[in-house]
């Protein structure tokens, strides 16, 4: 058993440690990333992933597209493609584009591995280090850790029920331009936002797009849950009203499925022949596959009924967390959102999502804390729950759950007010944020 | 029986360690499948003694941290079961998994340790949490370690050196449990003593020194390679490094641990070994300090868990 013996003196693990970009920072083992492996027991009922539910989707619909795809494409879903995406596709994105008041031309559409990827192109694209980007406060924790990994600095505007506030976007442009700070662009889900779940009102959207017009700052508007409204249809993109101001994403994963891994952005001619280029620079081109099934089932499948399925079963779910919301936890307060995945829920203050979290994985129940969904350390007194994959039962036992959670804790609490600080320390555990395969 | 076996590793499960349950069962799977033995990777859960009937393993690895493996329950139920397993009793397990009890069991046998407190949540409700945050300050002093009474990886660990933090940390550690340990804190040199017994009885590897970059052993330094780095052997003094085995072959008997256990310990500042926690299942994961010493003691991983799984298929413990 014994052997020649490297492994005395002083050991490190990684070799490369300090070879590290400085944009790694912070890319370390979480503890609050850890919990979430919990999370995907079956035991524990998980609101916390933003998985959709695409059991909803007829399992013929798509067998179908990828059977004719093999038969009558197969070579070219098998090959390289144009590093913009499949024409045929970009041509119907155009159509799903203008549901929501969208004119453009397939020149101006770049295919892209999910909306994720176009957003991390876009930022590739126009920032620096240093550089501020606007965000919602609180904003979608997927584009944070992008932003992050590039270097900006995301400023957070303020929120309410009718989505960013214009006179915070207004009054946060002319406090940075003072400070002299570079703004790069404004990054914004007008619709269904995740986490807040709020949507952008019709009368603040042109407000929007004038103040940054005026101001020249670019919006980058991230809509991937448009389609999915339960009432009301969403008001008019933000792009529809100023083509050359905004680049639009869009994507596949909520209306249809996440495991095609195609989204899009829908760019001014300038921006989009650059982005074609980084995109071709990162991967080539996005998949053929996936690109050619979806392009076949939008022009072989009632799609649109499909997006209406989608939206009854999310209300269901909706209106099941909403109604275990009054009964379990009526001393806390939400929004009610009419479209979409979430429901973000503002605790007590006394509370802190992120430190309760071993708590609620005991329980068996899961949530994402707030603190995710903020680049600057907000977000500890709120939480974001998903509706969108457990089932209404799942959910109201999730909710009823979480509902002792929140009692245990506020006990705890309770126990020792007026001993002396309670809040806890802001040690930064940088990737607080779920994994993209938590439900 | 043949030398190559088939050998059932139980990780993951439903306790707040299970992502580093499953990393250390991949690496032990692992290990196992190139020393040539047939492995099956399973997650417990309800079906689980179903499965490991349909598998019939020559012996059951439990690679699982946590409340679902290491509070002697499983292991208990897989002996009821007639399955032969890697650890230890079950009863042994029950001792260790309990902070407060490991402790006043060795402080018993003579081992230095922290002085410390046992707190309930319940006693902070009813003695009124003032009174006894003060009595604890009173009686360990300013600089304390607070850790709930089971589990590991240091979660709701905090150590403080400001009394004011006091009352957060004891709710930092509430959370996972409610039982709390406060222990008074010793600086000095933070070493992990493996010890193993591949068939002589047990021996203690090569002592790792830790050295997290940020000062504590947190969660995230102990899973991201390179954000601690190690010193095997520990460097200390002979008669430290004399101490530390003492500490670590006393708490390894006393508790009654078998095949291997890992003993953290801490050498203070005059030399002196002080024993902080035992762990019937270490980490072998691929930031754990017991593959180092494994290593480091010139011993292959491969073998070494091979050793220990056909003792415990043979039941030779």
């Amino acid at each position: 058993m014994q052997s020649a013996n490297p492994h005395v003196g002083e050991i490190h693990l990684d070799p490369w440690f300090g070879h590290y970009a400085e944009r790694a920072t912070g890319l370390s083992a979480s503890e609050v990333r850890a919990l979430f492996a919990v999370a995907s027991r079956p035991e524990v009922v998980s609101l916390a992933g933003g998985m959709p539910y695409v059991r909803a989707l007829p399992e013929d619909l798509v067998s179908n597209a990828l059977a004719r795809v093999m038969r009558e494409s197969g070579p070219a879903a098998l090959q390289y493609g144009s590093g913009q995406g499949v024409p045929a596709l970009r041509e119907q994105i155009l159509d799903i584009m203008a549901l929501e008041g969208i004119s453009a031309s397939a020149d101006d559409v770049v295919v892209t591995t999910g909306s994720q990827q176009a957003l991390d192109l876009v930022t590739k694209l126009f920032i620096d280090p240093g550089d501020v980007i606007l965000a919602e406060a609180p904003s979608y924790v997927g584009a944070i850790g992008v932003f992050r990994s590039y270097q900006a600095e995301v400023v957070h505007l303020e929120t309410d029920a009718d989505g960013l506030v214009p006179e915070a976007l207004a009054d946060g442009i002319a406090r940075l331009r003072a400070e002299g700070r570079t703004i790069k662009f404004l990054y914004t889900i007008p619709n269904f936002h995740n986490p807040a779940g709020v949507t952008l009102s019709a009368e603040r959207r042109p407000e929007i797009v004038r103040i940054c017009a005026e101001a020249g700052i670019l919006i980058l508007e991230d809509n991937p849950y448009g389609l999915l409204h339960f009432d009301e249809p969403v008001p008019s993109a933000l792009r529809s009203l100023s083509p050359d101001g905004v680049i639009y994403l869009g994507s596949f994963s909520k209306t249809l499925a996440p495991g095609f891994r195609v989204g899009w952005a829908l760019a001014p001619h300038a921006i989009r022949e650059k982005l074609v280029l980084v995109a071709e620079a990162a991967i080539l081109c996005p998949s053929s596959f996936s690109q050619l099934v979806i392009s076949d089932y939008l022009s072989q499948a009632d799609w649109q009924a499909q997006i209406t399925q989608f939206r009854g079963v999310y209300r269901e779910r909706r209106d099941a967390m909403l109604e275990a919301l009054s009964e379990h936890l009526p001393e806390l307060t939400w929004n009610v959102p009419n479209g979409g995945f979430y429901i973000w829920v503002a605790l007590p203050h006394d509370l802190d999502s992120k430190a309760m979290l071993p708590r609620a994985v005991t329980e068996l129940v899961a949530y994402t804390p707030g603190t995710a969904f903020f680049a600057d350390g907000g977000g500890r007194h709120n939480i974001r729950l998903s509706f969108c994959y457990p089932t209404p039962e799942s959910i109201r036992v999730g909710v009823r759950r979480l509902a002792n959670v929140i009692s245990g804790e506020r006990d705890l609490l309770e126990t020792f007010a007026g001993t002396g600080r309670l809040t806890p320390s802001r040690a930064t555990d940088s990737v607080t944020a779920p994994p993209p395969d938590l439900s | 029986m043949t030398d190559l076996l088939t050998i059932a590793v139980l990780s993951g499960g439903i306790s707040h360690e299970r992502e580093i349950s499953l990393r250390t069962g991949r690496r032990v799977a692992d290990a196992l499948t190139e020393r040539g033995h047939t492995v099956v990777l399973l997650d417990p859960d309800a079906d689980l003694f179903a499965r490991l009937d349909a598998i019939a393993p020559d012996v059951v690895w439990p690679a699982l941290h946590g409340s679902s493996g290491e509070d002697g329950a499983l292991l208990a139920l897989l002996s009821a079961h007639g399955l032969p397993y890697v650890g230890p009793a079950s009863s042994s397990a029950r001792l260790a998994w309990s902070k407060p009890t490991a402790k006043t069991l060795i402080e018993r046998a003579g081992v230095s340790t922290a002085p410390s407190l046992t707190v309930t949540r319940e006693a902070f409700r009813e003695l009124g949490a003032a009174n006894v945050l003060r009595l604890i300050l009173r009686e360990l002093g300013e600089h304390v370690v607070v850790k709930p009474a089971q589990g590991g990886s240091a979660q709701g660990v905090t150590i403080i050196h400001d009394p004011e933090l006091l009352p957060r940390a004891m709710v930092d550690a509430f959370t996972y449990h409610d039982v709390a340990i406060v222990e008074a804190f010793i600086g000095g040199t933070e070493i992990s003593a493996t010890v193993v017994n591949l068939g002589d009885g047990p021996i203690v590897l090569p002592l790792v020194e830790i050295v997290p970059l940020e000062g504590t052993y947190s969660f995230e330094a102990r899973y991201t390679a390179g954000e601690t780095n190690f010193f095997v052997p520990a460097r200390v003094s002979e008669s430290a490094s004399a101490g530390a085995r003492e500490v670590a072959l006393a708490a390894h008997a006393v508790l009654g641990l078998s095949d291997l256990s890992r003993i953290d310990i801490i050498v203070d500042d005059r030399g002196a070994a002080h024993f902080l926690e035992a762990n019937t299942l270490p980490g072998l994961t691929e930031t754990s300090s017991a593959p180092l010493a494994i290593e480091a003691a010139g011993f292959s991983l491969p073998e070494v868990y091979h050793t220990l799984a056909v003792r415990a298929a043979r039941q030779l413990r």
